[in-house]
């Protein structure tokens, strides 16, 4: 009972608040939001706490069962998704309500800024959409949520106003909905070729035929897109980096996550006995060049904003790694690897965007030259910038480094050597553009630069953020420990070639 | 052929005509209209195809995915059509522009 209320809650108290706020538009909208997010810690925990004792739950909404009605579903990927979600978003509510109200304070700043009364809306809607998706137990719902996200997430963007951030809001809505409705076409064929939409029954009647493998290649190519693996990845960089400061660590951090865990759970749930192991070895490929060609457009860039949304395109990389390495012996390294480091990334990256924001709000620009300096007068930012790049680096102690350690593992055990050096060369990249951002900011060459100053919350959500990436790379086996339960049957599947 | 298959196959190269306009038009608004002909298609698609039924009754479940398909396609074209305007408004822009502008 306790996992149902839990369930239906984390979707529906952002969604009402959402609605609240923007219907009486309220004065005390951050208000709103940080009880919301105080409200999601708590169900997040005690549905985490539920699926730790008792294993998967799922809800029929309103007492209808599948297939009339709209099932929900959580296991150990879902719960450490909320989690990565509830943490990314708890710290984000506090760094925007600080944001945005010293915003309005400042007279100067507030006319050309984003207005506080629309970010709070459609972040709420975000967060419920993003909840949603994770709980989700049909392809056609994932479908719905995934545009709620789009949706919210493009007009976050739009916020910013300016006609850099519009154009790049453009750019993605056109991509992220050409991606939605390759996945509904691939819906559509499924559900003719099966009679459900329950990703469940899909996995028990799946069978190896050219329509289902024209379904699957469709729903996993719009999702890639959605996704931005190398060569898609066109419409990401400027797109993330053009965001508000407080929306920039949402993209990159979660909303990236949710069409990858939509490739996640179709994969390995629904589609591996039926794909040819060529195509999970094929999104390697592309997963290993998203590495090498993202960390090399992030170090040749000047503007640091840019150069953090170019490491999520070669992290991303990472995460496909999982589908050609995830076949016997090692299979079950590479999928908690793969589902640690979306976590992970999330965590880091979002933090490294905080940082990047509150800089930004300080100095007036994000470019590195006019960082020169700035770290000798902002330690604190500049020590959180280092913790979340020892996650990206996948140095010791971090996330990064147990998700990378595993997903080396594994490919080691299978022998693929060329996948471990990407592996290894991707974090030599990474540490080369943390360390030319660290290197300018602590410059002493420069005298120490005057700058305007920055709320608390600012330089505090972010190291609580990165902290948390430091202690996902010390306590372990309680997050694995939720990834085994509900884990795919990968141990069936045969050998790549 | 049977009805179905063939306005299933309408859908699929509606679907196509309108991924060609979304990815090589450059007019705003006519992309615009491209992707909500990649949607007409799918949604045509998925219409046909509830039509196959043994019984030969229309299966209504495809019926109700289109309807909230047509609901999220209105929010996504105003979204689009309200970017849009504001792009043109503020540069008088209506295309987008071509080399990357970061």
């Amino acid at each position: 009972m306790d996992a149902e209320w839990a369930m239906t809650g984390l979707i529906m108290v952002p969604l009402a608040a959402a609605i609240v706020v923007y219907v009486t538009a309220t004065r005390f909208v951050a208000a709103w939001g940080v009880a919301v997010a105080m409200l999601q810690t708590g169900l997040t925990f005690s549905l985490t706490r539920s699926i730790l004792q008792s294993g998967p739950v799922q809800v029929p909404l309103g007492g209808w069962e599948a297939p009339l009605g709209i099932p929900l579903y959580a296991d150990g990927i879902s719960a450490l998704m909320l989690i990565m979600t509830t943490l990314v978003g708890v710290t984000s509510t506090c760094y925007a309500a600080a944001y945005f109200s010293s915003l309005q304070r400042d007279p100067r700043r507030s006319s050309s800024q984003p207005s506080i009364q629309t970010f709070w809306p459609l972040w709420l809607i975000l967060w419920s959409a993003l909840n949603a998706l994770f709980l989700s137990a049909d392809v056609f719902n994932l479908y719905v949520t995934l545009e709620l996200i789009t949706i919210s997430a493009v007009a976050l963007i739009g916020l910013a106003g300016k006609a850099q951030a519009l154009v790049a809001a453009i750019r993605y809505l056109f991509a992220a909905l050409m991606g939605s409705l390759f996945y509904l076409l691939g819906v559509a064929l499924l559900y003719s070729t099966y009679g459900t939409v329950s990703w469940h029954l899909l996995a028990e009647t799946v069978q190896p035929d050219v329509l289902t493998w024209c379904a699957a290649s469709l729903m996993i190519i719009g999702l890639l897109l959605k996704t931005a693996l190398f060569p898609l990845h066109f419409w990401l960089p400027a797109a993330h980096a053009n965001a508000p400061a407080p929306v920039s660590g949402l993209l990159s951090g979660l909303v990236l996550k949710a069409s990858f865990f939509v490739i996640l759970r179709l994969w390995f749930y629904v589609f591996h006995p039926v794909m040819p192991a060529s195509a999970g070895w094929m999104l390697s490929v592309l997963g290993s060049a998203a590495i090498l060609w993202g960390s090399i457009q992030a170090i040749r860039q000047q503007r640091v904003k840019l150069m953090i949304a170019y490491s999520t395109v070669a992290q991303v990389g990472y995460l496909f790694l999982v589908f050609g390495l995830a076949c016997e012996p090692m299979g079950m390294l590479a999928w908690r690897g793969a589902a640690y480091l979306a976590f992970a990334h999330a965590s880091a990256k979002a933090a490294a965007f905080m940082v990047a924001g509150s800089l930004m709000y300080m100095v007036g620009s994000d470019h590195l030259d006019r960082w020169e300096g700035i770290g000798r007068r902002e330690p604190k930012l500049i020590f959180t910038l280092a913790l979340a790049g020892v996650s990206l680096m996948g140095l010791p102690p971090s996330a990064g480094f147990i998700a990378k350690w595993l997903l080396l593992n594994a490919a080691i055990g299978h022998g693929r050597w060329e996948v471990a050096a990407v592996i290894v060369l991707g974090g030599l990249l990474a540490a080369v553009y943390v360390f030319r951002i660290i290197g300018v900011s602590l410059s002493s060459a420069v005298p120490m630069p005057e700058v305007a100053p920055v709320p608390r919350m600012m330089r505090w959500a972010p190291l609580v953020l990165a902290m948390a990436v430091i202690v996902g790379g010390i306590v372990t086996t309680e997050p694995i420990r939720l990834l085994e339960i509900g884990a795919p049957p990968i141990a069936a599947r045969e050998v790549a070639p | 052929m049977t009805y179905p298959t063939l306005y299933a196959i309408c859908g699929v190269v509606l679907f196509g005509i309108g991924f060609y306009g979304t990815v090589f038009c450059r007019h705003l608004i006519r992309k615009v209209m491209a992707v909500n002909l990649m949607g007409a298609g799918v949604f045509l698609v998925m219409i046909a195809l509830a039509a196959r039924t043994p019984s030969g009754a229309p299966d209504p479940i495809p019926h109700a995915m289109v309807l909230t398909g047509i609901v999220v396609a209105v929010s996504a074209t105003a979204l689009m059509l309200a970017l849009i305007r504001r792009l043109h408004h503020q540069t008088g822009l209506t295309e987008l522009p071509d080399q990357m502008e970061h």
